[in-house]
């Protein structure tokens, strides 16, 4: 990194920033729309979601202790760091620092903030639901990560930019979908745990543990966790998409991808019923870890799809 | 003199904006011990489709903007309402469904069962019918959202200015006010 650079970059991820929030914001409407229709309901107005957020931000909030208040903005500083990072279609605001190691700890920066703070809230809800949902961040992560090892393994590198480089060379036969699709399967079930979509929405929960680790939030705490929620799913949408669909080369394929990705994921979450944490557990440590192990086993030690 | 009618308008400004976005996006408490919470099943799906207005049920009081009286309170329950109530953050907005709320309906002769809501607590919408349609109950909402517009849902304001007349209302009938606190004691 030259350092009179710096501030070029910063502005780039500054860039990077307010698009992810517009973009995802206005997605998530857009989503809710889709969903209502699927419902068959008129649903609501695609920018819905920016009208919850100002007012969430527009009214008072109450402060449950120091630890509270610093974990909310631990987490939103965390995942806002983490969106800097990530490479938007042909623009990377800190080249060479887009490994994909990079995302999975400041990720977990934000996480943990969130945890701090809802455990901070003093609300044994809140706990129940933070340990929930780090339970269930240990099923999913574990055949994620032996997925996303197998497809470094085999690429023969773990810049991100670079593997969606690698992909786009030809057009979609290169893609990993194509070439790992089981992985791809049992990355997209992990995907599903990561957004808290609903057979994994067990630490949400609204009508059993009310709402997990948001249940004492209100006004502008929750205004900010609307915020980061925006943030992380634009994250976590993102890296599939690199990954495995190989990136985006220009805006219509961007918009396209990332659309079938979260669209799919929220309709698939219309139909289904929610686990139990420990069916959660189950679920994951057999059929995606198995999908993972199979596509890994195929990639490192046969060389298929590489 | 100058700088402070620009604050004024400036706030003034900010508080406009901050209604607009308010009276699309009513987050719901649910209140459901009385019978008319079987009418917001179908103002909620298909049929009527309350998220058309911004509207949706949330999980807690903290994070909700409208708190839903649906019908009769005994003492007992009036206690949780009020403290759901104060758990809320500002500005907060209550919708009284039927009759029970506004003079205790069939149960008018009941000794459990409180008589009049706005004695305890401040009302914005009261909407009528034993039990309302969901038409009317969305009409009701449709008269909330224009109230919020329109300056004139300040139920959460008469609240914090006459905080001692309805905190006596609320002590003459249920004696004290404490809810026992079972996680820290």
């Amino acid at each position: 990194m030259v350092i009179n650079q710096l501030p070029l970059q910063i502005l780039t991820g500054l860039a990077i920033l307010a698009f992810a929030f517009f973009w995802q914001t206005s997605l998530s409407g857009i989503t809710r729309k889709i969903v209502a229709r699927y419902h068959k309901r008129y649903g609501p107005k695609w920018y819905q979601e920016f009208r919850d957020i100002f007012k969430l931000m527009s009214k008072t909030g109450v402060t449950h202790g120091w630890v509270y208040d610093f974990g909310v903005m631990m987490a939103l500083g965390g995942i806002m760091a983490t969106v800097m990072f990530m490479p938007l279609m042909k623009f990377t605001a800190f080249p060479g620092f887009d490994n994909f190691f990079i995302y999975v700890y400041l990720f977990a920066v934000g996480m943990l903030g969130m945890a701090m703070s809802a455990v901070g809230s003093g609300n044994p809800l809140a706990g129940i639901g933070v340990m929930r949902a780090l339970t269930q961040m240990v099923g999913y992560e574990v055949p994620f990560m032996i997925v996303v090892l197998a497809i470094i393994n085999g690429h023969g590198t773990s810049s991100l930019s670079q593997l969606a480089a690698i992909q786009q060379q030809a057009g979609v036969l290169s893609w990993n979908l194509v070439k790992m699709p089981i992985g791809t399967v049992a990355a997209f079930i992990c995907l599903l745990g990561m957004l808290g979509k609903k057979p994994f929405e067990t630490f949400i929960a609204p009508a059993e543990i009310a709402s997990g680790p948001m249940v004492e939030y209100g006004g502008k705490q929750l205004g900010m966790l609307m915020i980061l929620h925006q943030f992380s799913i634009f994250i976590e949408v993102s890296l599939f998409m690199n990954l495995f669909l190989g990136g985006a080369a220009n805006p219509l394929g961007f918009a396209l991808k990332y659309m079938a990705v979260y669209v799919l994921a929220s309709l698939i979450s219309q139909a289904m019923g929610r686990f139990k944490i420990d069916q959660v557990i189950k679920f994951f440590y057999k059929i995606p870890i198995a999908l993972a192990i199979l596509q890994a086993v195929m990639v490192v030690y046969l060389g298929w799809g590489v | 003199m100058a700088t402070a009618d620009k604050e004024k308008k400036l706030k003034e400004g900010w508080e406009g904006i901050s209604r607009f976005f308010r009276a699309n996006s009513l987050w719901m408490l649910m209140y459901c011990t009385g019978c008319c919470a079987i009418e917001l099943p179908q103002a909620m799906t298909s049929r009527y489709d309350m998220e058309r207005l911004g509207m949706g049920p949330m999980a807690t009081p903290r994070q909700a903007d409208v708190l839903l009286v649906t019908g009769y309170l005994s003492v007992k329950t009036l206690r949780r309402v009020i403290y759901a109530y104060e758990q809320m953050s500002t500005p907060k907005y209550i919708v009284a469904f039927g009759p029970c709320t506004i003079n205790g309906g069939i149960y008018h002769d009941a000794a459990t069962v409180i008589k009049s809501l706005d004695q305890y607590l401040p009302i914005d919408v009261y909407i009528a019918g034993c039990m309302p349609k969901p038409e009317a109950v969305m009409n009701g909402f449709q008269d909330l959202i224009d109230m919020i517009k329109d300056k004139t849902a300040d139920g959460w304001k008469r609240y914090r200015d006459n905080y001692d007349w309805y905190k006596q209302n609320q002590i003459e009938s249920l004696g004290e006010l404490r809810i026992k606190d079972e996680y820290h004691e």
